[in-house]
């Protein structure tokens, strides 16, 4: 197990810190002198999931690397939001590559790192879910497939957010989006679409895949360290809710992401060379209804007349996810 | 400077540049509420500040602060009815924190290790007259000795502790841990004269040139109830009894012994009657076991160790070796009622635990001071209607336990020396109460609650060994860390994480957060996320 769970400790490695722990067990976040590798002054939305996670994800990188890392940037909310020219807020070397091409890129860094003998120097790609499962699917199986040495990230807010919220290839069954509107006898996104990214990368067989979400953020620290103890093409895919495209409050961000783990919705485990080693199980088991009611963008589920048919058929999705990973211990969940 | 590329014209920047903050509606501030334990206590102890201490193993400063408001922490660990756990917010997640047995522990710890109150560097000048040396009393004189006053204790009996050591029997309350608890308040320069009755509050005053007294002395004589009784009947009163296990005078009970009453006089008399040989110790109530005024934990107990209870029922006669019970009814309002069946019981001896009347006897002619129901009329500020002479404890109204005696002690001596500097003691604005909805309990471990050991029921029933035993270091620290610390920081750093906009500034172990408000835009993820629900939301002035 990578990230062993603290007990006993009051919040135990609940909570981002803790004062009671050794120092070398504390969180990367909880340090003072945490990279802050996307620092202030950046124009995402108020409680955004996704600048979050990012710092989350490249500050832990930064952490495991010494420091010695480089990030390649796809088109994207996370791109916009931090480099409006000529400003920047990262404190990282940092390319913003083509919406598509962020994997090629960063194969390219690391190809040229190989041949400076710069390999202790990693690299890291990063995009949202548009840049990831639509635009940039074919680089990205490219990466894979060569298994080149490097960590993919994806951002996974499940739409277009940066450009108004159209639907992505990431995007749940029955959401509404811009371009799936609940109209007449469409109830959002349609089911039988979409594509699972991490199954797929698991699919290439590459030494290391993982999904995390942002309100875990010990697990989601413990597998971008577990990330870069492997040479060769890994990935991580993490959740991260966005308020303005799902339509919840800006406080409710990480309830969100924890609603999302669960429920069931999404699945948080690991796999290595295609195999799932880990599983991060359901501490409290609650049905899909309490994640998607606090969303906009699945209201019309709950409007009258209602839909309870569609809210059975996501909590099957849920349910598959948890019987196929098998999410819920059956013996005492803490 | 450097060539700059094609179509590039400024030098790169960094995003600091833009005050985010400016997009801001509502702000994030750090509260300090007031957690429900410290709000139920009696004695106004900071319940979460000292757990918070013992969480980090720092024993020592706990009890430091535990005994700024209590100065009698291993008793108060044993024979405190602990409200505090009873309002404890974890009650509502799984069970309460076992806060009054952490107390014991550091009251027990500081015994061991002998610590010692540290005296004030000045004194006041002014001089005080204690009247009585049981919680109260000591309470005052600990706190009025801690502000730099001469404390002169007055106890009629021959040891102190009043009701501690006369009312709540050695099982409960070893009587090693009572005289060294009194000892350090003594130690702190208090003069404790024993055996010295004041039968005149104003010439005891005017004679030792006190300048404020504070009168504790107590609720001693037993009440009585109008019982039939043959002249061999054998009737004693529960304070005599409980009084002569102390003096040496055990009682002589018999073999079946009758206990008439239903508070924790009551179970303590019968549970000492079986401690002392008696094969009967049966509790006749008039009441039911809901009703009942005693302790529920207390009730429990005795009923292990074998006392008998009479619901219902009260005794109509009593004679040489049997009385009389008559069985009662509640009616529509509770109250019992006859029903004219009566029954007999055998019994050796029948003791009265009817409750306590206060010894007024020595408040006679003093100008101003009131009597009222028995008790005496004190203003909030615990005075009595005559200036200077203050009172507090079971002779005055309310709860008669010890910790509210402890209460009322501290309460009057912040108000004695207030009104010896000619000025009036303001009780701080309290903060918000940190409820169980301004948690966010997700965070916190699961952790069941620690138990105490118990004494072997057989060894309960023959000898008074203490019945519950205390937690080691290890549960005690355990227990202490089921702490929520609701209200207040306990530096989760769950702030500091979870902001997207890396507003939140750490300023170091024991400092705390500060909020960047340049570059927080009031997203609130903060307050959400905090589990003790130490930030809130205020609107911004637009």
């Amino acid at each position: 197990m990578t990230h062993q769970p603290i007990r006993f400790y009051q919040t135990g490695t609940f909570t981002v810190g803790n004062r009671l722990l050794a120092q070398e067990q504390r969180s990367v976040q909880a340090q003072a002198g945490r990279t802050n590798s996307l620092n202030s002054g950046h124009r995402a939305c108020q409680g955004c999931g996704e600048a979050l996670g990012a710092r989350y994800a490249i500050d832990a990188a930064m952490d495991a690397t010494n420091r010695q890392l480089v990030a390649a940037n796809a088109t994207g909310c996370l791109e916009v939001f931090s480099t409006p020219y000529p400003e920047t807020s990262w404190q990282i070397p940092w390319i913003h590559s083509l919406f598509g091409n962020a994997a090629a890129v960063a194969t390219g860094i690391a190809a040229a790192m190989r041949v400076k003998g710069r390999e202790n120097v990693r690299v890291v790609a990063q995009g949202g879910d548009g840049g990831t499962t639509d635009i940039g699917f074919g680089c990205l199986s490219g990466m894979f497939e060569r298994n080149d040495d490097v960590l993919y990230i994806c951002y996974d807010n499940e739409a277009y957010m940066n450009t108004g919220v159209q639907r992505s290839s990431a995007t749940p069954p029955a959401a509404r989006t811009n371009t799936t509107m609940p109209v007449g006898s469409s109830t959002g996104a349609r089911f039988g679409q979409g594509k699972n990214l991490p199954r797929i990368a698991m699919a290439h067989e590459i030494p290391y895949v993982a999904t995390a979400t942002v309100a875990e953020l010990r697990d989601l620290e413990a597998k971008v360290r577990r990330a870069m103890e492997f040479r060769g093409a890994r990935y991580i895919h993490i959740l991260v809710p966005c308020p303005l495209g799902w339509g919840h409050g800006s406080a409710e961000t990480i309830r969100m992401a924890r609603l999302a783990k669960e429920t069931g919705i999404f699945p948080v485990f690991e796999a290595e060379h295609g195999e799932v080693t880990n599983v991060s199980k359901i501490r409290r088991p609650l049905p899909v209804e309490e994640y998607l009611r606090p969303q906009t963008r699945f209201a019309h589920l709950f409007k009258p007349p209602g839909h309870p048919e569609i809210i059975a058929r996501l909590q099957q999705l849920a349910d598959r996810n948890i019987r196929r990973y098998g999410l819920l211990d059956t013996e005492a969940a803490s | 400077m450097k060539p700059k590329p094609f179509a590039i014209t400024l030098d790169p920047g960094s995003s600091l540049a833009n005050h985010t903050g400016s997009w801001r509606t509502v702000r994030p501030e750090y509260v300090d509420r007031l957690p429900p334990c410290n709000h139920a206590c009696p004695a106004g102890e900071n319940v979460q500040g000292w757990l918070f201490h013992a969480e980090a193993g720092d024993y020592e400063q706990a009890w430091r602060v535990l005994t700024r408001d209590n100065p009698l922490p291993a008793v108060m660990g044993r024979v405190c009815y602990h409200p505090c756990e009873s309002s404890c917010n974890r009650g509502q997640l799984d069970q309460s924190v076992g806060i009054n047995a952490i107390e014991r522990y550091l009251g027990d710890e500081a015994l061991r290790r002998g610590w010692k109150f540290q005296p004030p560097e000045r004194q006041s000048g002014k001089r005080v007259l204690v009247i009585g040396a049981g919680p109260s009393g000591l309470s005052a004189a600990y706190h009025l000795a801690m502000r730099g006053h001469a404390v002169t204790i007055r106890e009629a009996g021959p040891v102190a502790g009043g009701m501690m050591r006369f009312g709540i029997p050695k099982y409960r309350l070893p009587r090693e841990v009572l005289d060294a608890e009194v000892q350090r308040i003594v130690d702190l320069g208090v003069t404790l004269e024993l055996n010295s009755k004041v039968d005149d509050v104003l010439a005891a005053r005017r004679e030792g040139g006190f300048d404020a007294v504070f009168l504790a002395v107590g609720a001693h004589i037993a009440k009585r109830a109008y019982i039939p009784a043959g002249s061999a009947a054998k009737m004693l009163d529960a304070v005599s009894v409980l009084r002569g296990m102390e003096t040496g005078e055990q009682p002589l009970l018999g073999r079946r012994v009758v206990v008439y009453g239903g508070g924790n006089t009551a179970l303590d008399v019968a549970r000492t009657a079986k401690r002392l040989g008696a094969e009967e110790s049966i509790i006749v109530y008039r009441r039911t076991r809901e009703k009942m005024p005693a302790h529920e934990s207390e009730l429990e107990e005795a009923l292990q160790e074998g006392v008998l209870v009479k619901w219902l029922s009260t005794i109509k006669q009593a004679g040489e070796s049997s009385i009389t019970v008559e069985k009662m009814a509640l009616d529509a309002k509770g109250n019992p009622q006859p029903t004219g069946q009566f029954e007999t019981l055998e019994a050796d001896s029948v003791v009265l635990a009817l409750g306590q009347d206060v010894d007024l006897s020595l408040l006679d002619g003093v100008p101003g001071l009131e009597v009222a129901d028995g008790v005496v009329k004190v203003d909030d500020s615990m005075m009595t209607g005559h200036p200077g002479i203050f009172a507090g404890g079971d002779m005055v109204k309310g709860e008669r336990t010890v910790t509210v005696g402890i209460g009322h002690g501290k309460l009057a001596a912040r108000n004695v020396d207030a009104w010896l500097r000619g000025e009036q003691w303001v009780h701080p604005p309290q903060h918000e109460l940190a409820t169980f909805d301004k948690l966010n309990t997700w965070y916190y471990t699961d952790a069941p609650k620690s138990k105490q050991p118990i004494l072997d029921t057989i060894r309960r029933q023959s000898t008074f060994d203490e019945v519950v035993g205390g937690y080691d270091e290890t549960t005690a620290q355990f227990e202490a860390r089921r702490c929520l610390s609701c209200g207040n920081c306990f530096e989760c750093d769950n702030c500091y994480g979870v902001c997207p906009d890396n507003a939140v500034i750490k300023l170091g172990p024991g400092k705390r957060y500060e909020f960047n408000l340049d570059y927080c835009k009031g997203c609130g993820i903060c307050v959400s996320e905090c589990p003790c629900g130490a930030i809130r939301t205020v609107a911004e002035e637009i």
